[in-house]
C-alpha cells in the first residue's frame, strides 16, 4: 500500500503525499505549483488550452500523449512523466515546435498557444506518424483556436514535428525511461481516509474489495466524463477509485473471433483494433473527441457510466458486441444493447463494474456502415450517429440486419423495425428497401435539442439508412460522402 | 495551402515598417511566459468572486432571495446584492440600463443576481449553488419576431433613404422579394472574462482587466464605487482575444471585482467559468431580415427595400452603433439608386447582445449577397456577372448613406485579379460538370466582394493618445490607448516608433495599456486601433525626435538636412553618435524627452440625425473565392478551396495582417456555418460551452487556402505609411462560402432561390434542400 502520487517534472521525481480526490492536474499547476504557462480554456476538455503532455513506458518504450489537465485528476499522473510548456525552452533557446511556431507566425493572442506547443510535442515525438496535413489536423483537433484560423499552426507542425526527435527529452529519454521504470510498482495506492480518498487498486481483487467497501465511491478511469462532474457540476465526490492501475484491465485482445477490449483501455489503445475490424469503424474512432480526450477516455467508462455522450455504442451495438460485469460475488456478461436500459440508467448492479467488452469480428458475408452527423466533424457529438451491419446471401438478399442509433432516443437502441423489414430485402433491388425506411418511423420517436431538432434527426436517420443500402448494394456508382470525398482528393485543383 | 507575401511589399527602404516581423509576444506566447492577468502574481490574501444567479428563471420579478447557505458555505467572507454597491448600480457603456447585480427584477436568463466572495474560487463557485431565488416568471420576449409583435424595442427605428424608392420599385422590371435569418455569435475568446482590482488609498481602486476598452472599465468603477475617475486606474497588458467581446462586456466583472475589493480591502479577482461567461454576456446580433429588390431584366438593381430586425437583448449597450454599422453596410459593394434600408432595435428577454467583429456590418452585407443571388438564379445568369454589373463604378457611386465610394477602382481591379488567379470560370464549368455527374454530393461556387467602412460612426472615439519617453540610456519607453488582444497592435505601434527614431526594436519597450499614462481613450475596436494608435505614436516620437534635431542644430550649427537617425545612430553631418549620446546631452541642456502624442482622424463629418455628411475615413476592400461540397441527404459540407486577395493598402507588417485575414475568414466561416447558437423555448442558452457551440477547428479549414495581400497604391488617405485597417473586413469574406452553399442548393432546382438561413448547419442545408424539392415538385 502506498500512501503517495509519484511522477516525474523536469527531470525529477515528485512525491506527493496530499492529494484531493478531485483535485485536477490543471489546479495543481496553476495553484499549487503556481505555474502559469497552461491555462484554462473552458474547464470540460473541448478547447486544449489546458493540453500537458503524459510520458509513459508502452512496451518499454517512452511514448507521450497530450492530455486535457483540466479533467486530468490529479492521482491519474501517478508513474507518468509530466511535461508542461514551461519545461520545453531551455533558458532561452525554444523548443524546434516553439521555434517553428514563432517562425510560421503561429501564435496572435497567445492564449490557446501553450496547449498547441503541448500537442505538437507529442506529435514531435511520434515517431511513426506519417508527415501530411491530414495527421496534423488530426492532431490538433483538439485545440481551439480563435484568432489565426489555422494555418499558421498547421503549417508550424509540418515544419517541425516530423523530423527525429532531437530535444532535451530525447537526449535524456534513456535516464527518463530508467526513472519510469523505477517509479512502477504493483501497490495499491490510498491517500486520505474512508471519508475522503484517492485510491488506485492494482488488482481486480483489491477493486473489488475496496469497491465492496465503498459501494457509493466514484470508479473513474480516463476522467473525460467523471471530470465534468467535478469542474462543471460541481459534484462532491469524496470517495475516488481509479482504475488505471489494475494489473490486465487495459488489454485489447485482437483474435480471429473479434477484439476483446478491458475497460480502462482508451480509444486511443484501440484505434489500431477498430480500423481492422472496418474502416468506418477506424473513421469513427478518429471523430472521436479528440487526441487528448482519446489518450484519456476509456471505451468501458463511456459505457459503464452510460453517458448520453456516447458515439461508439450504436456502431459496438450493431456489431454484435458483448459487456462484462465483474463484482465481488462474480462475473456476468450481456449483450451491449440490454445494458442501456433507460436515459440515466445502466443495468449495473451495487458493488458491480465493467471489465470489458468483446466486439466480433465481420464474417466474409457481412458488411458494416457507420455515420457520425455532427455540426462540426472533428470533436463534436452526434445529433445522429447510425451502425448497419448488413449479412447477405450468395444472391444479395439480406438475412439479417443489426442497426443501431444514437440520439434517437434516451439510450443507443437497435431499430428493430427496420432490422426485421430488411429481412428477406434484396441489395440490387432499391425497391425492397422501402418498408425498412418506413419502419424507422415507428422505431424512434427522437427529441428536439441544441444539437438537432426531431424532424432533422428523423430524416436523417433514413438517409443513413439509405446510404448504407446504397454504399453497400453499389447501386451509387459515385462517392456519396463529403469526408470521404475531401480526403480522396477528388476536388482537387488540376 | 499557402500565405503569400509579395516580395514588392517587404522591398522598402523602411527598417522597421512594413517587414514581416513576428508579434511582440511570440516567443512569451509559446514558452508560457506572456502573462494574463489569471497568472498575475496575487497579492496575499486575494479573494476570489464568483457571481450568483437563478438557474430557472429567464423573466420577472424577484419574490424573495434566500442567501443564508450561501453565507454559512465553507470559505465565503462577503455575499454581495445590489445594496451592498456604493455607487450606481450600472455597468452600461451609456444608457444606464445594465445592472451591475439585479435590482429587484430579473431580466434574462443568466443575470447575476449576487455575488461570492470566498478565500478560494472553488469555494466560491459552490457556495453560488446554494442561493434560494425565488421569481416570478413571465412569458419572455425570446425573438425578435416575438418583439415585433409585442411593438418592444431599445431604440427608436433608424432608416436611410436615398432617392425614390417606391418609384424605383415600380418602375422596376422584375421586383423579388424574401427573407432569411442570421444567426447570432459567440465570441469565445480562448481567456474568458477576468479582472482582478486592487484596493489603493483613499478609495482609490487599481484594476487589471482583460478589456478592450480600459477607460470605459475606469469609469464604470467609479460609477460603481461613487469616486471620481481620478481615483480608479486601469491597466491591461493584453488579452486571450477579445473580437468585440471586451468591448463593453468586461465592464461588468471588473465592477464586481471592484466592489468586493472595496467591501472587504483585500484585492479581488473574478474569472468567469466558461459556461457562465457564455451565458451571461452578450454576442453577435442575430437578425431576421425582409428585403425585395426591383431590377431592371437584365440584372442591374433599380431600388431595394430592405428591413433588418435585430435581437438585442435586454438593454441598448452598443447596439445603436451596431445597428447603424448593418446599414451602413446593407449594400455590400453595390450600387442602389434608390434605396430605402430600415432598421429595428428589439427588445428581447435574452442576453444584451454587443460589439463582434465586423460590427453589425457582416449581417447588412450577407443580406445583400442574397439579393444579388436571387436576382442571378431567377435570371439563369451567374452570379459573379450579376455582382460586377451592380459594383459601384464612376458615375454610380454614391452609397446609400451618401458618401462616395472613391476607391471603387480597386474594387474592380481586386476582383478582377481574383477571378483570374482564382480560375473561377473554368472552375464554374468544373462545378456544373461535377453536378451533373453526382446525385448525392452538390458542389458549389461564389465569389464575394468586401467593403467596409473604417472609421467608428460615433465621431467621437475617432481620436487617441500616446505616450512616449526617451530615456538617457536610449532605450524608449512606448506607450498608447490601444488594446492587444492578439491583433498586432503593440507590435504594429512599435515598429512605427522603431522607425522614427532610427532604432532597433529591441530599443522600444512595449508597455500596458494603462489609464493614467493616456487618458480617455477610446475602446481597441472598429479596425481602428493602428490607425489611430500608431499614428499618435508617431507624433509623439516625432515631436520629441523634433526637439532634438532643435537641439543638434544648435550644437553643431548646422540646418536639419545634416541630422539622420538611423541604424540605431543619429548623424550629424559626418559625426555620429548613439542616440543614447544625444539624449544624455539633451537632457543635460534641459530639453524635455517626453510628449503624449495626439491624432484625431480628420475628415469625419457624419450627423447621424440628418444621415447626411462623412462616416468613414475610407473603405477597406477584399475579396473570396469558395468553393463547397455539400451531401443533399444529410446536409454536411466540406469548404474545398477558399481564395482570397484583400487590400490593406501599404502593409505595417504583412505577417500580422495575413493573420488577421485568414482569422477573421475563418471566424466568419464559422459563424455562417458551424457556430449555431440555440435557446430552448423557456429562453435559455443550451450552447454554452464548447462541447455544444462549435468554432472552426483545424479541420475545418480548406486544405487549398490562397490568401494573399493586394498590391495596390497604398490608401490614398494619409494613414499611418498609408496602410488600410484589416481587423473587421476579412470576416465578410467569408460570406463567399455562405453564397458558394446557397449556390450548391441552388443546384437542385434551377430558378428557384434557395431558402437557406444562416448559419448553415447540417440541419439548415438539409431543410433548404428538402424546401428545393418540395418546390420543384408542386
Amino acid at each position: 500500500m502506498r500512501d503517495t502520487v509519484r511522477f516525474l517534472k523536469g527531470g525529477k521525481v515528485v512525491e506527493l503525499g496530499n492529494v484531493g480526490p478531485t483535485e485536477t492536474v490543471l489546479d495543481y499547476l496553476r495553484l499549487r505549483r503556481r505555474e502559469t504557462g497552461t491555462k484554462e480554456g473552458c474547464g470540460e476538455g473541448d478547447c486544449g488550452a489546458c493540453t500537458v503532455a503524459l510520458g509513459r513506458l508502452v512496451d518499454g518504450k517512452l511514448v507521450y500523449q497530450p492530455v486535457n489537465s483540466c479533467i486530468q485528476l490529479l492521482g491519474m499522473i501517478d508513474g507518468a512523466e509530466l511535461v508542461t510548456v514551461e519545461d520545453l525552452s531551455q533558458d532561452t533557446r525554444l523548443h524546434p515546435v516553439q521555434a517553428a511556431m514563432v517562425e510560421m507566425h503561429g501564435s496572435q493572442c497567445g492564449f490557446c498557444t501553450p496547449g498547441f506547443i503541448m500537442t505538437m510535442f507529442t506529435l514531435y515525438h511520434d515517431a511513426g506518424a506519417e508527415k501530411s496535413r491530414k495527421t496534423v489536423t488530426e492532431w490538433l483537433a483538439g485545440n481551439l483556436c480563435r484568432c489565426t484560423g489555422y494555418r499558421p499552426i498547421i503549417d508550424a507542425a509540418l515544419e517541425a514535428c516530423f523530423d527525429a526527435a532531437d530535444d532535451a527529452f530525447s537526449w535524456r529519454a534513456h535516464e527518463t525511461r530508467e526513472q519510469l521504470r523505477q517509479l512502477s510498482d504493483s501497490s495499491d495506492i490510498f491517500i486520505g481516509d474512508s471519508d475522503c480518498f484517492f485510491s488506485a487498486p492494482a488488482s481486480l481483487d483489491g477493486l473489488a474489495a475496496l469497491y465492496g467497501q465503498h459501494p457509493n465511491a466514484t470508479l473513474v478511469a480516463g476522467a473525460t466524463d467523471v471530470g465534468l462532474w467535478i469542474t462543471k457540476h460541481l459534484r462532491d465526490l469524496p470517495r475516488m477509485i481509479w482504475l488505471g492501475r489494475i494489473e490486465g484491465l487495459d488489454r485489447v485482445e485482437d483474435s480471429p473471433s473479434g477484439v476483446l477490449i478491458g475497460a480502462t483501455a482508451t480509444y486511443a489503445a484501440t484505434e489500431e483494433a477498430m480500423t481492422g475490424l472496418s474502416s468506418n469503424l477506424g473513421e469513427l474512432w478518429r471523430r472521436i473527441g479528440s487526441k487528448q480526450v482519446r489518450a484519456s477516455g476509456t471505451v468501458g467508462g463511456n459505457i459503464a457510466n452510460g453517458s448520453p455522450i456516447g458515439d461508439t455504442p450504436p456502431a459496438l451495438i450493431a456489431l454484435g458486441t458483448t459487456l462484462e460485469l465483474h463484482s465481488a460475488d462474480g462475473s456476468r456478461a450481456l449483450p451491449l444493447e440490454d445494458y442501456f436500459v433507460d436515459y440515466g440508467k445502466q443495468d449495473r448492479q451495487q458493488g458491480e463494474f465493467v471489465t470489458g467488452l468483446f466486439v466480433p469480428r465481420l464474417s466474409a458475408n457481412q458488411a458494416f456502415r457507420c455515420y457520425k452527423i455532427t455540426k462540426r466533424f472533428d470533436q463534436d457529438i452526434s445529433s445522429v450517429m447510425g451502425a448497419f451491419r448488413l449479412t447477405l446471401d450468395e444472391e444479395g438478399v439480406i438475412t439479417e440486419a443489426r442497426i443501431a442509433f444514437g440520439g434517437m432516443a434516451g439510450t443507443p437502441k437497435r431499430a428493430s423495425g427496420a432490422e426485421a423489414a430488411l429481412n428477406g430485402a434484396t441489395l440490387d433491388d432499391p425497391s425492397t428497401w422501402g418498408a425498412a425506411m418506413q419502419a424507422l418511423l415507428s422505431d424512434f420517436t427522437p427529441l428536439t435539442d441544441m444539437r438537432a431538432s426531431a424532424e432533422y434527426r428523423m430524416e436523417t436517420a433514413r438517409a443513413l439508412l439509405a446510404k448504407a443500402l446504397m454504399e453497400v448494394s453499389g447501386t451509387a456508382p459515385e462517392e456519396v460522402r463529403v469526408l470521404a470525398k475531401r480526403e480522396a482528393g477528388h476536388d482537387r485543383a488540376a | 495551402m499557402t500565405a503569400q507575401l509579395d516580395p514588392n511589399d517587404l522591398d522598402t527602404p523602411l527598417k522597421h515598417v512594413r517587414k514581416a516581423l513576428p508579434h511582440d509576444s511570440a516567443a512569451k506566447h509559446v514558452s508560457g511566459t506572456a502573462t494574463y492577468i489569471d497568472d498575475m502574481v496575487e497579492p496575499v490574501g486575494t479573494l476570489h468572486v464568483v457571481p450568483g444567479w437563478s438557474r430557472q428563471a429567464v423573466r420577472g420579478k424577484i419574490l424573495s432571495t434566500d442567501l443564508d447557505e450561501v453565507r454559512s458555505a465553507p470559505g465565503v467572507v462577503a455575499v454581495l446584492t445590489a445594496e451592498d454597491i456604493p455607487g450606481k448600480n450600472d455597468c452600461s457603456s451609456a444608457f444606464g440600463d445594465d445592472p451591475v447585480l439585479a435590482e429587484g427584477e430579473v431580466l434574462f436568463y443568466g443575470q447575476a443576481v449576487f455575488a461570492v466572495v470566498a478565500e478560494t474560487r472553488d469555494q466560491a463557485r459552490k457556495a453560488a449553488l446554494k442561493a434560494k431565488i425565488d421569481v416570478a416568471s413571465i412569458t419572455p420576449i425570446l425573438t425578435a419576431e416575438d418583439a415585433v409583435d409585442a411593438d418592444t424595442t431599445v431604440l427608436p427605428d433608424y432608416q436611410f433613404r436615398r432617392g425614390s424608392p417606391e418609384t424605383g420599385m415600380n418602375a422596376a422590371e422584375e421586383i423579388l422579394s424574401g427573407s432569411m435569418q442570421i444567426g447570432g455569435q459567440e465570441h469565445f475568446y480562448l481567456e474568458g472574462q477576468v479582472a482582478m482590482a486592487l484596493p489603493q488609498e483613499d478609495g482609490g481602486m487599481l484594476v487589471y482587466s482583460s478589456t478592450q476598452h480600459p477607460t470605459e472599465i475606469q469609469h464604470t468603477v467609479a460609477k460603481v464605487l461613487g469616486v471620481p475617475d481620478a481615483a480608479v486606474t486601469a491597466e491591461v497588458r493584453r488579452m486571450g482575444g477579445g473580437f468585440g467581446g471586451k468591448e463593453s462586456q468586461a465592464n461588468q466583472w471588473a465592477a464586481l471585482a471592484s466592489i468586493a475589493a472595496s467591501h472587504t480591502g483585500r484585492a479581488c479577482k473574478i474569472r468567469l467559468d466558461r459556461d457562465d461567461d457564455m451565458i451571461m454576456t452578450g454576442k453577435r446580433h442575430d437578425f431576421k431580415v425582409n428585403w425585395q429588390v426591383g431590377h431592371d431584366g437584365e440584372g442591374r438593381i433599380r431600388a431595394v427595400d430592405m428591413e433588418f430586425l435585430a435581437r438585442c437583448g435586454y438593454s441598448v449597450d452598443l447596439s445603436l452603433g451596431v445597428n447603424d454599422r448593418t446599414l451602413f453596410h446593407a449594400d455590400s459593394s453595390y450600387f442602389y439608386p434608390d434605396a430605402l434600408i430600415r432598421s429595428r432595435r428589439l427588445r428581447t428577454d435574452t442576453c444584451s447582445n454587443t460589439a463582434f467583429r465586423g460590427f453589425g456590418g457582416p449581417q447588412g452585407m450577407l443580406a445583400a449577397e442574397r439579393m444579388i443571388d436571387a436576382i442571378a438564379i431567377t435570371l439563369d445568369k451567374d452570379p459573379l456577372e450579376i455582382r460586377k454589373l451592380n459594383f459601384y463604378d464612376g458615375e454610380r457611386n454614391l452609397t446609400p448613406f451618401g458618401m462616395p465610394v472613391e476607391e471603387f477602382q480597386v474594387m474592380h481591379d481586386l476582383i478582377a485579379q481574383l477571378e483570374e488567379s482564382s480560375d473561377y470560370w473554368a472552375r464554374r464549368d468544373d462545378v456544373r460538370f461535377f453536378n451533373e455527374n453526382n446525385a448525392v454530393l452538390k458542389k458549389g461556387l461564389a465569389l464575394t466582394p468586401v467593403k467596409f467602412g473604417i472609421s467608428f460612426t460615433l465621431k467621437h472615439l475617432n481620436q487617441a493618445g500616446a505616450l512616449v519617453h526617451l530615456y538617457t540610456d536610449g532605450s524608449v519607453h512606448l506607450n498608447h490607448g490601444g488594446t492587444e488582444m492578439g491583433q498586432g497592435l503593440y507590435q504594429k505601434v512599435a515598429q512605427v516608433v522603431a522607425e522614427e527614431f532610427g532604432v532597433s526594436l529591441n530599443k522600444v519597450r512595449i508597455t500596458a495599456t494603462n489609464t493614467s499614462k493616456v487618458p480617455n481613450t477610446g475602446p481597441t475596436a472598429a479596425s481602428s486601433g493602428t490607425d489611430l494608435n500608431a499614428m499618435a505614436a508617431k507624433l509623439a516620437a516625432k515631436e520629441i525626435k523634433n526637439r532634438l534635431i532643435t537641439f543638434l542644430c544648435e550644437q553643431h550649427q548646422c540646418g536639419p538636412e545634416a541630422i539622420f537617425f538611423g541604424d540605431n545612430k543619429v548623424v550629424v553631418g559626418d559625426q555620429s553618435f548613439s542616440l543614447a549620446d544625444v539624449a544624455k546631452q539633451a537632457h543635460m541642456a534641459r530639453i524635455q524627452l517626453s510628449h503624449a502624442g495626439y491624432y484625431a482622424t480628420p475628415g469625419i463629418t457624419w450627423d447621424r440625425d440628418s444621415a447626411t455628411g462623412r462616416p468613414f475615413f475610407y473603405f477597406a476592400f477584399g475579396g473570396a473565392c469558395a468553393e463547397v461540397t455539400i451531401d443533399t441527404m444529410t446536409g454536411e459540407m466540406t469548404v474545398d478551396r477558399v481564395d482570397i486577395l484583400h487590400d490593406v493598402g501599404h502593409s505595417l507588417n504583412p505577417a500580422i495582417d495575413l493573420g488577421q485575414i485568414e482569422g477573421g475568414f475563418v471566424q466568419g466561416m464559422g459563424w455562417l456555418t458551424t457556430e449555431e447558437l440555440v435557446w430552448d423555448e423557456a429562453g435559455r442558452l443550451r450552447t454554452h460551452a464548447p462541447s455544444t457551440y462549435k468554432i472552426p477547428t483545424a479541420s475545418d479549414i480548406p486544405e487549398e487556402f490562397n490568401v494573399r495581400l493586394y498590391q495596390g497604391s497604398g490608401n490614398p488617405q494619409a494613414t499611418v505609411y498609408r496602410s488600410k485597417a484589416v481587423g473587421e473586413p476579412p470576416v465578410m469574406l467569408a460570406n463567399a462560402v455562405f453564397c458558394a452553399i446557397n449556390d450548391a442548393v441552388a443546384s437542385l432546382s434551377p430558378g428557384l432561390v434557395p431558402n437557406l438561413d444562416a448559419p448553415a448547419t447540417p440541419e439548415a442545408i438539409m431543410k433548404a434542400v428538402q424546401d428545393m424539392r418540395r418546390r420543384k415538385i408542386s
